[in-house]
């Protein structure tokens, strides 16, 4: 029997404002604990939150960058738990009128893109932490992040596969930070998301859905859906019932467990925040956002592969990073080869940022001198090697690509009388070789134009050498 | 010796002239709450130390010939759910017993800012959730006019203490008519001023969308003098309104108003007592004196506004008073095992009976399945409320109203039916919801020699209007002062 997978993500972003999202503390992550706390975001009696525009601003960044509607008029609510990580038993969030609705992202995916429907992005803060003592002697709080601005991202139940959600997940991932409002660092818990999940046969309606709750990477998310699509069929498949139930995913095992059933599920008794007024945009400023949004990386990835005809791949892996991609629409341009300039950068940059996950931001590198050592290099001034070597010194010191290439001598020799006294040399070092070629052994020339090149240092255009030694062979033949 | 119980004008004047030093004052309104406080019981802290501090500070500006506010060097009591810096802010709960705030509410900040002298904190209805501030850890407030009666509530402490010549004025706060009613009760000046005028920013919510800080006072005058320091943007509190300061002392001694007076026929057909009525009416005889017309007025949704009050503001209470569960500050129980039993036992016995009953009504009516009956209907019935009044002040600027239905009552005569309790604030709570402004001024006694109060109830931001109004009936009054309530002031009232 075939099933089909529905997911739908819900994604927490944390955004990175210099203040919290209702009180001027700083937003820093890994101060020490409660030195980020004042009266409103500890919630002491008789405070009241003022909204951080900056805030509101990146949360409609957020909703342009993924196609919404910006609701001129929405509202915070404040939903109602207790948890001692919270410390005015209520979150100021959203509810019925969030703040951005009805957009989409693409993700590139098959060879071919598919849209995922956003169905609203919403404000909202973020709670403490609790930290358990390892020896069991209680439990401590740290309001650090007590009231950092969120937006939660909710998409629909367009996501059909384990390889969708990744590449969903990546894909928000990305806008994130192209549109510089969040530092998506998953390991310190600032992008997380929630999984929603249902399985039916072909051609019935949604099944029963289940919830599992923070998931904190990309690969997680990818063996969540597998393993919990996997354990709905199964329940199907064994004659019983999917029970709707909110699930704690434990990436360590690699399976989920309930936490809590639809019956147990909380009531929040949202209504709306009577501390704020409501948040009414403005065109003006609305409009002023839009202008300033940067080129989204699936439009990028578009251009690449359609007007450069750079393969899929490489214009998806370009595109994950902002600078990356700038560096190479720079570099394309001066340089005016995209293809060899992408493969460059697959090649020699994506490595380097392998091996140093701050390559980008710490590095000399940038678009115009990439673009003048392809340039070099496309031009057949200088060999690959020699490029590969004019970088390091870029990626370290700077400088100008030209000169550096000058000052190492590493230009391709081009003058006839030099290239003719290597090829002297290398016939004069070598009798045999030379010998065996005039009687007709003709793999000889391969280890003469290797000794020629050694001879130039590789600093000369291999056709030109192998042409003049070509030539010089032939002379002795006759 | 001097009488140094003085109204706010009369003793800025004297500190002025250098007739009197704010020490002075200070010193005596001091003595006197030492000599009658045992009696009311409005003051539930007495900050001596900061307060002749202060009240040299204010000596020292007075005498400097800076320009300084009529506030300086005037005492002041406040009523406990607004934070004092380094003063303790128990909202009269067990809850927040020893709570000392390391800040200031805005209002609070202002008047010290403006010179005046805090004498104290002023004992309320735990939570302001009352109106006869009986429920309190304290004890009850009593009436300086006759102390077997309430003084009203849950401002009762700050109405009372001016009643009796404790402090020159006091800041109270009202959610429902906490300023107005014990104004009434104990005969003396109380504004409830338009939401978004003055910054809730450092007042313990209690129903943020209708709790609004100000002024009791002994006359008009020093109502709208304390009104002009606290009145004004905040940068703390979204909901403040930006908007130009203005005099609020300007015109109040003019006569010959061309305003027309409405009179909500609702509120004058039952349930009201003879002698409030006839009082209330009195006084609109009075304006009319003035110059002003009179005429009925309608506010057909006066029967659904207890209901909506009730549930809007329990409602906003159970998420206000969620914080309060003993783990950042506050009572907390030390015998809890877990969260859970952390959480229940320290709500359960850091709150008395009133702020629970509240609590728990506010989470049903928020709750799934209840808040289309119940919170989500309010809210409907609330700008029904306010659109009856939009309607009515199409033909009237001002209306004149009770300010309850009855004089005060004897202590413990409805703390056992807490519905009757509520129910006593029909006239009071619509304004609340509707976001207006209302002042309350004396305008006569009943038979058993208890004072009534009138409310005159105006458009958003018309609080000058509703000094002058005030202050015409004022003038024609003359000021009421309790018999019994010892030390108290010569008091002619002030002309001019």
């Amino acid at each position: 029997m075939e099933y089909e997978v529905m997911v739908g993500l819900e994604i927490h972003a944390e955004l990175k404002t210099q203040t919290k999202m209702f009180c001027g503390c700083r937003n820093e992550f890994g101060a020490k604990p409660n030195t980020l706390v004042c009266p409103v975001c500890l919630g002491m009696p008789g405070t009241l939150p003022v909204i951080n525009r900056t805030a509101v601003e990146y949360a409609v960044r957020a909703g342009l960058a993924m196609n919404c509607r910006i609701s001129s008029f929405s509202r915070m609510d404040r939903k109602n738990y207790f948890y001692p990580d919270m410390p005015k038993a209520y979150q100021i969030s959203q509810y019925d009128l969030p703040l951005c609705r009805d957009g989409y992202v693409e993700i590139y995916i098959d060879g071919g893109w598919k849209k995922i429907g956003i169905e609203r992005i919403h404000l909202e803060e973020d709670a403490g932490k609790l930290v358990h003592d390892p020896g069991g002697k209680g439990s401590f709080i740290d309001y650090n992040r007590c009231g950092v601005p969120l937006i939660e991202i909710v998409s629909r139940p367009d996501i059909s596969s384990p390889e969708e959600a990744g590449a969903f997940l990546e894909a928000v991932k990305t806008i994130l930070e192209y549109i510089e409002v969040s530092d998506c660092k998953m390991q310190e818990g600032s992008l997380r998301a929630d999984v929603n999940l249902s399985v039916r046969r072909s051609g019935e309606p949604p099944g029963t859905r289940t919830e599992m709750k923070n998931i904190n990477s990309i690969h997680a998310v990818q063996r969540a859906v597998r393993a919990e699509a996997g354990r709905q069929i199964a329940v199907i498949e064994g004659g019983g019932r999917v029970i709707q139930e909110t699930r704690r995913w434990d990436d360590t095992r690699g399976e989920s467990r309930p936490m809590r059933s639809k019956e147990e599920a909380m009531d929040y008794r949202y209504f709306p925040e009577p501390d704020l007024v409501p948040l009414v945009m403005d065109r003006k400023w609305l409009e002023e956002i839009r202008k300033s949004m940067p080129e989204l990386p699936a439009s990028r990835q578009k251009k690449y592969m359609e007007s450069f005809g750079i393969p899929a791949y490489d214009a998806h892996l370009i595109t994950q990073y902002k600078s990356l991609a700038d560096i190479f629409e720079e570099a394309a341009k001066v340089c005016g080869n995209p293809k060899l300039v992408s493969n460059w950068i697959m090649t020699d940059i994506l490595r380097r940022i392998n091996e140093d996950g701050n390559f980008l931001t710490a590095s000399c590198l940038d678009g115009q001198k990439l673009g003048k050592v392809m340039a070099m290099l496309d031009r057949g001034d200088i060999s690959p090697v020699s490029a590969r070597e004019v970088l390091d010194i870029i990626v370290r010191e700077g400088g100008d690509p030209e000169s550096i290439a000058d000052s190492m001598g590493l230009k391709v020799q081009r003058d006839e009388n030099l290239i003719a006294g290597a090829v002297e040399e290398a016939l004069e070092q070598n009798p045999k070789a030379v010998a065996d070629y005039t009687s007709g052994k003709e793999k000889a020339f391969g280890f003469l134009m290797g000794r020629t090149m050694a001879i130039l240092k590789g600093r000369a255009d291999p056709a030109q050498v192998r042409e003049m030694l070509k030539r010089r062979l032939e002379s002795l033949k006759e | 010796m001097k009488d140094l119980n003085l109204t706010v004008s009369d003793a800025s004047r004297l500190l002025r002239k250098g007739e009197v030093s704010s020490r002075e004052l200070t010193e005596a309104a001091l003595e006197r709450i030492q000599q009658d406080n045992g009696r009311i019981n409005a003051f539930v802290t007495v900050c001596a130390d900061i307060a002749l501090r202060q009240a040299d500070e204010a000596d020292r500006r007075l005498r400097s010939g800076e320009e300084v506010s009529p506030l300086c060097g005037i005492p002041m009591g406040i009523k406990d759910n607004l934070c004092t810096r380094g003063v303790r802010t128990t909202c009269a709960s067990r809850m927040l017993e020893n709570f000392v705030p390391p800040y200031n509410a805005t209002a609070v900040e202002r008047l010290l800012s403006a010179g005046a002298v805090l004498l104290g904190k002023l004992n309320m209805d735990e939570f302001a959730m009352g109106s006869s501030s009986e429920h309190s850890i304290f004890g009850s407030v009593r009436n300086p006019w006759d102390t077997s009666r309430v003084a009203g509530g849950s401002s009762g402490g700050s109405a009372a203490a001016v009643a009796a010549g404790l402090c020159s004025f006091s800041l109270g706060s009202d959610t429902g008519g906490s300023i107005r009613q014990p104004a009434s009760f104990c005969g003396v000046v109380g504004l409830k001023p338009t939401y978004g005028l003055v910054s809730r920013y450092g007042l313990v919510a209690f129903a943020s969308s209708l709790d609004q800080v100000g002024p009791i006072t002994r006359d008009v005058t020093d109502c709208a003098l304390v009104l002009n320091e606290i009145a004004g943007h905040d940068p703390r509190d979204s909901t403040s309104v930006g908007r130009d300061t203005e005099d609020y002392t300007s015109g109040l001694d003019r006569d010959g108003m061309k305003i027309r007076v409405g009179l909500p026929k609702e509120y004058f057909e039952t349930g009201i007592d003879e002698d409030v009525r006839n009082s209330v009416l009195k006084a609109v005889s009075m304006l009319e004196e003035a110059g002003a017309v009179s005429g009925d007025v309608s506010l057909p949704s006066t029967d659904n506004t207890i209901p909506a009050y009730y549930l809007i503001s329990s409602a906003e209470a159970s998420a206000n008073l969620a914080r309060y569960d003993g783990i950042r500050y506050g009572y907390r129980n030390p015998g809890a095992r877990d969260v859970e039993e952390l959480y229940r036992m320290s709500r359960g016995e850091g709150f008395g009976k009133e702020v629970k009953r509240r609590v728990l009504l506010g989470t049903h009516a928020l709750s799934a399945g209840y808040q289309d009956k119940l919170y989500s209907k309010a809210l409907k019935v609330r700008r029904m409320i306010a659109a009856d009044f939009a309607k009515a002040f199409e033909s009237c600027d001002v209306i004149a109203a009770p300010v309850y239905p009855t004089t005060a009552f004897r202590l413990g005569e409805k703390t056992g039916n807490p519905l009757e309790m509520y129910l006593g604030d029909i006239f009071t709570v619509g304004v609340n919801l509707a976001g207006l402004p209302a002042l309350t001024v004396p305008c006569g006694l009943d038979r058993k020699g208890l004072p009534v109060g009138i409310q005159l109830i105006g458009r958003p931001f018309s609080e000058n209007l509703l000094f002058m109004a005030g202050r015409a009936i004022e003038r024609r009054m003359g000021r009421l002062k309790p018999e019994n309530s010892g030390n108290m002031a010569s008091d002619a009232p002030a002309e001019g």
